[in-house]
């Protein structure tokens, strides 16, 4: 198990390095000169350029410019965005705004997604089964910016439920609404997955055997069913923290909530190389670990799953 | 006896009502079965056993001609392939002519989803919008075939080192999520100046194929080890040649099935990449453009916003439904009985 989790730490090595590097690259080729766009494109002293590109490693080449990175990075220094912040501190301002939304989404569709998996895969065939399925798969077609602008418009103006925007210290209370739309694709999945799991274990022969000794059915869902139908959808939701982030783009742009979705979308439009790959960092970071997790509650489900 | 008297042409051996006929057994048998004349013949006993056995595919075909399913997504898909192949035939007006007296009408006689903000009529926009969305879609998916099955079917074919490079570099590209990757290509010089359909096809397939490239993965190692790979190798044939003639056909179906649900996603990322103003250029007419232009409206006027991204919808669940059909029929063990 401890080997296991060093290994899988280990393999955290390359991919990190070689997401960093990719999204370093592509940033380093995304055109315009950042410096040129930082006095407004209008000409500047050939001192002061030549100080603000060392300062940002922009008269090095692409390697040495990532090596620099990296050296920094050894340190903890993060870098400098364009407008003399450190990264750090940026980062540190948004991510837990992005963090409350992430986890608010993941546990709304682990919550209502396997209960309503359940009881649809329960009642195989039934109504609430084919309104449930036909649900998710309306809720899977539709854009998830479209489905924010519907809600955005029917919850928060028109019904006067919710703030339609979120305020600068995003609130708990105020970011139920964007968690909804980020996770509702991600609910429809889970509700399928389950559904699917459940209705293939349900015929199993140990079902019959929990049963057949006398077992309430309620312990024999709970426990046996649900227990051995919950590996694919922990994967899932495992794999779909990564994915929470790069919705939580869209999202974040519709609600206007200051978290890192929103950091990342204006650094890479303004070519910031050091924010978008801090913060792409430790999405990578966040997305391996995620997995981690999910392999370690494998053996958790399932104990003949065993690590060495 | 003649050598090639076998049971099917010795009348002797041949059990039917006929040959029974007037026979009548001397010894006393007590019976517990029904006689064979009151014996409907079971399916089982109905199958032709001359005729060449069914392919999966054959298999899955009878299987998908009667699930209504099946029906109803393939006509949508082909509905929606004949608009974008021949969007005059669905609608007569122009949908580039637009006049600003028209802005923000309701609808009228000809013009039954009513105008946008610039005046041009929005059932024509949805119309000729149909094209630049299925063409990112189908044209994304073959991409993201092609490089995510020749990626995994080499790594799951030839194992060792060359698995543990292209599962490292896949996820590389896994962890970076398909429309944050997207967008920082469509940053790059070369895509900014020169949008269309292909540089979003080309976006989208750089950080889209990982996902199949691990399903062909997992389909080819469960069938590289196959009897029949092996008897084909033992008949001569070169690994290589075994991998392209005998486990990739025999591994498609679960491939077909996730390509079919993902070029519905794909179709949503185009929409999205348009929609943050990355996607496809203003010039180019799409379901995601006319939803982005539509947005700063959608408290005065919601039904601009709303059919496109019907549209969209539509397009989208039919390819699911399609995929959720294919995986009931390609998959014999889970099919209902």
């Amino acid at each position: 198990m401890v080997m296991f989790t060093i290994r899988r730490f280990l393999q955290l090595i390359p991919v990190f390095f070689g997401a960093t590097l990719l999204v370093y690259f592509l940033v380093f080729a995304t055109p315009g000169d950042p410096i040129a766009a930082l006095s407004g494109g209008k000409p500047m002293a050939p001192a002061v350029e030549a100080a603000l590109r060392a300062q940002y490693n922009l008269d090095q080449p692409f390697w040495m410019q990532y090596f620099l990175y990296l050296k920094n990075l050894v340190t903890l220094n993060l870098g400098q965005t364009f407008s003399g912040q450190e990264v750090a501190d940026v980062i540190a301002r948004a991510y837990p705004v992005t963090a409350r939304l992430a986890i608010m989404a993941l546990a709304f569709e682990a919550f209502f997604g396997i209960l309503f998996g359940v009881i649809a895969g329960l009642r195989k065939g039934k109504l609430f089964d084919s309104t449930v399925l036909v649900a998710s798969l309306v809720v899977i077609a539709v854009p998830t910016f479209v489905l924010g602008f519907v809600l955005q418009l029917v919850v928060g103006v028109k019904l006067g439920w919710a703030r339609p925007t979120v305020s600068g210290t995003a609130p708990w209370n105020e970011l139920i609404l964007p968690a909804l739309v980020l996770g509702l694709v991600s609910l429809a999945y889970v509700i399928r997955l389950t559904r699917a799991s459940i209705s293939e274990n349900m015929n199993a022969d140990y079902v019959r055997t929990a049963t057949a000794k006398g077992l309430s059915r309620r312990r024999v869902v709970v426990v046996h069913i649900l227990r051995n139908s919950l590996i694919p959808v922990v994967t899932f939701l495992g794999a779909d923290l990564g994915g929470l982030m790069g919705g939580a783009i869209v999202t974040e742009g519709i609600f206007n909530v200051p978290g890192v979705g929103n950091l990342l979308f204006q650094a890479i439009k303004k070519g910031e190389s050091a924010t978008v790959v801090a913060v792409v960092g430790i999405l990578v970071i966040v997305f391996v670990v995620a997995n981690l997790v999910v392999d370690l509650l494998y053996a958790w489900l399932d104990p003949r799953i065993r690590y060495v | 006896m003649s050598e090639n008297l076998t049971p099917e042409n010795d009348p002797a051996a041949r059990v039917t009502p006929a040959s029974r006929q007037g026979k009548t057994s001397t010894r006393f048998i007590e019976h517990f079965v029904a006689p064979l004349e009151e014996t409907p013949l079971a399916a089982v006993d109905k199958v032709d056993e001359e005729a060449a056995p069914l392919s999966l595919w054959a298999d899955a075909w009878r299987n998908l001609r009667k699930q209504p399913l099946f029906i109803i997504s393939a006509l949508l898909i082909i509905l929606v392939v004949v608009v974008a192949v021949v969007p005059q035939w669905f609608a007569s007006v122009d949908p580039t002519s637009c006049t600003l007296d028209d802005s923000a009408e309701g609808a009228r006689a000809g013009h039954p989803l009513g105008f946008t903000l610039q005046g041009c009529d929005v059932y024509a926009r949805v119309i000729y919008g149909t094209r630049a969305s299925l063409m990112v879609g189908i044209f994304t998916t073959l991409g993201v075939l092609v490089i995510g099955g020749i990626m995994g079917a080499l790594a799951g074919y030839y194992g060792g080192w060359l698995d543990t490079i292209l599962a490292r570099l896949g996820d590389i590209f896994f962890a970076l999520p398909l429309i944050l990757g997207a967008i920082v290509i469509n940053q790059l010089p070369a895509f900014r100046d020169n949008r269309s359909v292909w540089t979003v096809v080309v976006a989208l397939v750089a950080f889209g194929w990982p996902q199949i490239a691990r399903i062909t993965r997992g389909a080819v190692l469960e069938n590289r080890n196959a009897d029949f790979v092996t008897a084909s190798k033992a008949l001569g044939l070169t690994p290589f040649r075994a991998l392209v003639k005998h486990v990739i056909p025999n591994s498609l179906a679960p491939i077909i099935v996730v390509a079919s649900i993902s070029l519905g996603t794909f179709i949503v990322a185009e929409a999205t990449l348009s929609f943050l103003g990355l996607g496809l250029p203003q010039s180019v007419m799409s379901w995601g453009n006319d939803i982005a232009a539509a947005q700063p409206q959608v408290r005065n006027n919601p039904g601009v916003l709303l059919w496109p991204a019907v549209a969209l919808s539509i397009t989208v669940l039919s390819f699911i439904m399609l995929g959720d059909a294919l995986r009931d029929a390609l998959d014999p063990k889970a099919r209902k009985r």
